[in-house]
């Protein structure tokens, strides 16, 4: 394995392709790790409009939102491309263009697999390389993914 | 100056050259050699690459040997592989819980 191979996951749920797909796509308030969001304010929802050229953004407590990338292929409930375009920071980019793909595939009625890929690793190279000069510090990026194991290791349930 | 990763790839003699390097590191002259560029177009291919952070460069006695560094790559993909096991497994908890519409 290199670290330029995409990131694949995946998961078998007991649940209709159909309400896999829709529930991955619309409750992201129920589902996304609540710590990990951009805006200073709580995180309220994740939204996902559904269609191709699609936003993809958070909304704060506040009310004030920040862009999190767009929807590229729109295909329930089979499959869905996204472009993610957070850096190594947590912080959106508009130049930077990742691709996630999420495929829901039916194994019986109320079984399905679903399959994730996150590609294009190699595109945080550049901004990777402006972060590895504080990855030594003791506010560098090593402790930023430290916090972040443990946040993701006692998420909340909501 | 480009120093975005992606813009710096948007550039296909730019992409070959970091996939070349992605396998082991090369002198301005190997890389050269494998491609159809002159020296001088490889050596500006590699500044604007080395701006973006995506490709180092070594001595070695009197040649520039340039190579990836993996490392911020390694990192960020480590990270995401954490997030989306982590993210899925939580998916997976609420779709089971949920009543279809």
């Amino acid at each position: 394995m290199s670290a330029f191979d995409p990131v694949r996951k995946e998961i078998v749920v007991d649940a209709p392709a159909e309400r896999a797909f829709r529930v991955f796509t619309s409750r992201f308030d129920k589902w996304w790790p609540r710590d990990h969001h951009i805006l200073e304010a709580p995180l309220v929802n994740v939204v996902l409009e559904p269609r191709a050229g699609g936003r993809w953004y958070e909304v704060a407590a506040d009310g004030s939102e920040c862009d999190w990338g767009n929807v590229l292929i729109w295909d329930p409930p089979r499959r869905l491309l996204l472009a993610w375009q957070l850096d190594g920071d947590w912080k959106y980019d508009p130049a930077l263009i990742t691709e996630l793909e999420i495929r829901f595939i039916a194994l019986g009625p109320m079984t399905t697999r679903v399959e994730l890929e996150h590609r294009n690793m190699e595109r945080f190279g550049g901004k990777a390389a402006a972060t590895r000069a504080t990855l030594d510090s003791p506010h560098g990026w090593s402790t930023h993914l430290g916090l972040f194991a443990e946040a993701a290791g006692t998420e909340e349930r909501c | 100056m480009i120093t975005n990763a992606f813009a710096a790839l948007a550039d296909p003699t730019r992409r070959r050259i970091f996939e070349k390097l992605s396998r082991r590191s090369l002198s301005v002259g190997q890389i050269a050699a494998q491609l159809p560029v002159s020296r001088p177009a490889v050596s500006q291919h590699l500044k604007v690459l080395k701006d973006a952070g995506l490709v180092g460069v070594r001595a070695e006695g009197t040649r520039h040997v340039y190579a990836v560094d993996p490392d911020g790559v390694a990192a960020m993909r480590a990270y995401l592989d954490r997030f989306w096991g982590r993210a899925l497994v939580a998916f997976k908890q609420w779709v089971e819980q949920e009543e279809d519409a």
